[in-house]
């Protein structure tokens, strides 16, 4: 006879079967968008995430040095004036995975991130915004790197 | 467990600029170790925060962020004694959240 410790557990393995499938949207968007980080170029990002492809706009911008002396540490920010923006994301071009970060905008924070990502070689850098409508936007500058810093 | 995100959040014509560092390693996935064994990916994949309890920042990362990452976003509307809670979850499933009052 199944006794409650055996129905827990068999509840939670159904639940767990329920939750991978995608039934539960909430569970399934907390999953890490793997295609999008896999991408290995920018337009492969944009289309990750259902945009079209990246039209220049003098609206994102994106700061960063002009030359990096150490590329496993280089600081870059992104910001937008545009409205409606769900979506700002960091890109590398030449890094073996081009995305390196996306942060998701809300009416609580200001369009304006700046993180440090590594750099395997000069390369440019971009700045994406994505709109709601699935138009995508960017920046870029090319940064140049002294020392590689995938570590390889 | 890793050592604790230092956080400093300062009010600035009502709005706080949340600056962030965390403690990870952030390891890519293409290193080779010593052996030529590739050492495994470990970064952290989600980065989200609240202010007061409610979620006002959501971000996924890759291993392309730097080791012990640093963070700097802007909360709009927030003023001097607001709880800011930040935290990261990586690709192993471990997860970290550290608070700060806004000054």
């Amino acid at each position: 006879m199944q006794n409650r410790r055996e129905t827990l557990r068999q509840s939670a393995v159904v639940a767990g079967l329920l939750a991978s499938t995608g039934l539960f949207p909430q569970i399934a968007q907390a999953a890490w968008n793997k295609n999008a980080f896999d991408a290995k170029s920018v337009a492969e990002v944009a289309k990750a995430f259902g945009a079209g492809a990246p039209v220049e706009s003098k609206d994102v911008t994106l700061t960063g040095p002009d030359i990096a002396e150490n590329g496993a540490v280089v600081p870059l920010a992104v910001a937008t004036t545009l409205p409606g923006v769900k979506h700002l994301l960091v890109l590398v071009e030449k890094n073996p995975n081009t995305l390196v970060a996306k942060f998701d905008l809300s009416p609580e924070v200001e369009a304006n991130f700046a993180t440090r990502a590594k750099m395997g070689q000069s390369s440019d850098v971009y700045a994406v915004a994505i709109t709601a409508d699935g138009k995508a936007f960017f920046a870029k500058k090319e940064v140049k790197v002294t020392l590689g810093g995938c570590g390889g | 467990m890793s050592d604790p995100m230092r956080i400093r959040a300062q009010a600035a014509g009502g709005n706080a600029t949340i600056r962030v560092l965390m403690s990870h390693e952030m390891e890519t996935g293409q290193r080779k170790d010593a052996a030529g064994k590739t050492i495994p990916a470990w970064h952290i994949t989600e980065v989200t925060a609240t202010l007061n309890g409610k979620q006002v920042l959501a971000a996924e990362w890759g291993p392309a962020v730097s080791k012990n990452p640093f963070l700097q976003f802007t909360v709009k509307g927030a003023k001097a004694g607001d709880k800011v809670a930040v935290t990261w979850k990586d690709n192993k499933g471990d997860s970290r959240t550290d608070e700060a009052v806004v000054s």
